[in-house]
């Protein structure tokens, strides 16, 4: 497990012993009440090596990557990214590929953002 | 050739742990000079002290070298010592033995090594050591204060009271500072202007203060003892000599839009004012950028009204120049501007607020009157959030990542207040920790939640979204119930990070005082030596050295002005005679060396020199001992290696990296 924590670590780049625990991840999340593991709670369950849990949670696919908790951290913890790094572990875990990429003109307009494009890849599977 | 004594310090089991100290005073026996070597317990104690003036009349001594902690700590100690023991005191060095080698390593061989060579190194350098006399400088017994808050106001009041004269310098048109924008103070709830005026009046009432208002520092040159300050007296264009401060100017000034700056920009002034009622000195001043006749020469309503003539258009800034033997700072604080926050919308909505100026609409002088009201409709607000550590408390580039110290208290005092007053308005809290280290404060902050009702959540805001009807919807989160909270509120108090006043910059490069990177000054040592600046002769008084509240900042403030007193009972200072001397035979007049002295120690002169029998006139770099700190710049900078710092001259400098090297 502990292994995972640390590939979780070292693909989001987030130092989880920055967090204050201040909350405002949570303060900021449009998806809260849909996920069962709050974005503050994401940050001490990878301390706490907990990595079972959260790739088994409705969170991780309730995220919608706004990534305004990564934005509004005061202490640069961004568990947005933790969220984006748990999917990554799962998704190689169980060896599929999200979309490809000759999937993605059809999908393209002017209003979907390139971020929830690139996190798409990782969320949905064919 | 000296004969050179060597001690070794134990420090208790500090250095003898992990370095052998027998074999450190073998070794020393072996060096070239070395005429005795020994090793004591405690060699700073008064036994190890004599056990160095025995051994100086015994073996008739002419240089010490002490293996011990660093010269920080007690190279002084050791310098007297050797005094004492008839030994001129720049005769001594120190190995440091302790931090950089017993505390840092822990393999006692490689300690022992390591401390066998910095021996050898200072051995090798009191042998080039050279007897140094310290010179004397007189003190100027005069005091410059710069800031009049109550930091400034207690400091020069304590300075005054002790005998000496002391000069306020204000910048803006009155004293008072931020205390007198403060309507109630905690834990007390006394009211801020009732404590703080007759400190301001007693400042401007003692015989020993000189208050410059409206004025701000130049320039400043000299050292500890004998600073020269510029003082530039900005134009009032009112005279302050005929000024009644009656006000009938105030009432008649055409000119009524610019902001009023302490009320914090909530409401407006005229072009002539006097800050606040209670001014000191009750004399108005003219902003220059709103005055219709400064700015077009139609209008002098003021001059047309003033019944004893004080208005005068035609003053100009003036630059005085002062002597002070101790300069104090007292600069005090501003909040952070919150141009970065969009989500607190504090830009887009007149409803959010910053707790100062919370504080001004809940001050009868304020721009509401004193009575609680929503700026954007004058509506009495019954909904009330409060958001703690607005930029405080952050590690990215938005905010500070300090703790600003006083949010916490002024938070409960407002949401008390609040309550007490229109109790019919619910308030509520989003805090991270609340922090109440302080007597009477966590009493103080239970009493708004036990007694007030004031709610308390643990959770920060995500966002304030202004509606269409006016009220705001805050989002945060309750973290102890895990629950996301959306909130309708009439009113949002963002508690937001204090920063030191941006003109400490400035302030602190004309007076070679060091900043950290917050720009707080740093003090000479955070325990021991918290009220002076490491340049000698400048001192810290209030939140200019770190945030603090107002019981905190008159303490402080009171143990500055001991320093200072400490320094003006002085006659005389000894001066540190390790300063630059340049070799008039080798110096070729480039001028880099005083292109780099920061303390301007450094002239030039023709002089006639006489370079082995040859006579010519020659352009030479003369130091100028009193003003010479020993920093070494000129040392490195001269190219022609004329530049010689006394007691770290190249040649000893090196003979230290050869015996390391050796």
């Amino acid at each position: 497990m502990s292994k995972q924590s640390e590939l979780i670590k070292e693909i989001s780049g987030v130092n989880p012993l920055k967090c204050m625990k201040c909350g405002k991840c949570s303060a900021s999340c449009p998806s809260f009440n849909e996920m069962d593991i709050k974005p503050h709670q994401f940050v001490s369950y990878v301390q706490n090596e907990d990595i079972e849990a959260l790739t088994q949670s409705k969170s991780l696919w309730k995220c919608l990557s706004c990534f305004a908790c990564v934005e509004r951290c005061p202490r640069g913890v961004k568990p947005g990214k933790l969220i984006d790094a748990a999917r990554q572990v799962l998704i190689r875990q169980r060896g599929q590929e999200g979309l490809t990429a000759n999937e993605i003109p059809a999908l393209l307009d002017d209003e979907t953002p390139q971020q929830l494009l690139m996190s798409a890849f990782r969320k949905y599977r064919r | 050739m000296q004969k050179i004594g060597v001690f070794v310090c134990h420090c208790g089991s500090n250095i003898a742990a992990t370095v052998d100290v027998k074999k450190v005073v073998e070794m020393a026996a072996k060096e070239q000079g070395v005429f005795h070597a020994e090793d004591y317990p405690y060699m700073c104690s008064e036994a190890g002290q004599s056990r160095i003036a025995a051994a100086v009349k015994e073996k008739g001594l002419t240089g010490i070298v002490v293996c011990s902690c660093s010269p920080r700590m007690h190279e002084a100690t050791f310098r007297k010592a050797a005094e004492r023991a008839g030994i001129n005191p720049y005769m001594v060095e120190i190995a440091n033995i302790r931090e950089h080698c017993s505390w840092i390593h822990k393999d006692m061989t490689e300690a022992t090594e390591k401390a066998v060579i910095l021996m050898r190194a200072a051995v090798a350098k009191v042998h080039l050591n050279a007897p140094l006399m310290a010179g004397e400088s007189r003190v100027t017994k005069r005091a410059l204060v710069i800031g009049g808050g109550i930091a400034g106001i207690q400091t020069a009041i304590d300075i005054a009271d002790a005998g000496y004269k002391v000069d306020i310098v204000e910048k803006t048109p009155s004293i008072g500072g931020r205390m007198s924008q403060l309507d109630k103070t905690f834990p007390t709830l006394d009211c801020s202007a009732c404590i703080l005026t007759p400190k301001m009046v007693e400042a401007a009432s003692h015989e020993n203060i000189t208050i410059h208002t409206w004025s701000e520092v130049e320039k400043v040159s000299g050292f500890v003892g004998n600073f020269t300050v510029d003082i530039r007296k900005k134009a009032r264009y009112v005279n302050m000599d005929k000024c009644t401060g009656c006000g009938v100017c105030q009432e008649k000034c055409p000119s009524k839009k610019p902001l009023n700056e302490f009320n914090r920009g909530l409401n407006t002034r005229t072009a002539i004012y006097t800050p606040f009622a209670q001014a000191i000195p009750n004399v108005p001043v003219i902003d220059a950028n709103s005055c219709i006749k400064l700015k077009t020469g139609k209008c002098g309503i003021c001059e047309k009204f003033c019944q004893v003539g004080a208005i005068d258009y035609t003053q100009k800034d003036e630059i005085i120049t002062e002597q002070y033997g101790a300069i104090v700072v007292a600069t005090g604080f501003d909040t952070i501007k919150l141009d970065k926050y969009g989500e607190y919308a504090y830009n887009e909505s007149k409803d959010v607020i910053t707790s100062l100026e919370l504080e001004r609409i809940m001050n009868a002088a304020g721009p509401t009157k004193g009575h609680l009201e929503r700026l954007s409709d004058g509506k009495a607000p019954k909904e009330i959030v409060f958001i703690q550590c607005v930029g405080s408390r952050c590690s990215d580039d938005r905010g500070k990542p300090y703790c600003s110290k006083i949010c916490c208290m002024y938070t409960a005092k407002h949401a008390m207040l609040i309550r007490d007053k229109y109790p019919d308005t619910n308030v509520t809290v989003f805090y991270i920790d609340v922090r109440t280290p302080g007597k009477n404060f966590d009493e103080f902050y239970r009493r708004a939640v036990e007694d007030y009702g004031v709610h308390y959540i643990k959770g920060q805001v995500g966002k304030v979204m202004p509606q269409a009807d006016g009220s705001l919807l805050v989002q945060g989160v309750d973290l102890l119930d895990n629950k996301q909270i959306l909130k309708k509120a009439d009113m949002v108090v963002l508690a937001t990070a204090i920063e030191p006043n941006p003109d400490v910059r400035k302030i602190a490069t004309m007076l070679t005082a060091s900043i950290d990177t917050n720009n707080f000054l740093t003090e000479a040592h955070p325990k021991l030596r918290p009220v002076e600046s490491p340049t000698a002769g400048v001192f810290l008084s209030g939140v200019c050295q770190g945030p603090k509240d107002i019981p905190e900042t008159v303490a402080q403030a009171g143990a500055a002005a001991v320093k200072v007193i400490g320094l003006l009972a002085k006659d005389k200072l000894k001066t540190n005679p390790c300063t630059a001397k340049s070799d008039e035979l080798l110096c070729n007049g480039c001028s880099q060396c005083a292109n780099v002295c920061p303390y301007g120690a450094i002239t030039y002169e023709e002089k006639l020199i006489n370079d082995h029998g040859i006579r010519r006139t020659s352009r030479v770099a003369v130091v100028n001992g009193a003003l010479c700190q020993g920093c070494g710049a000129c040392t490195v900078t001269c190219p022609s290696g004329a530049m010689d710092l006394q007691g770290f001259s190249n040649r000893q400098i090196l003979a230290e990296v050869d015996a390391i090297c050796r």
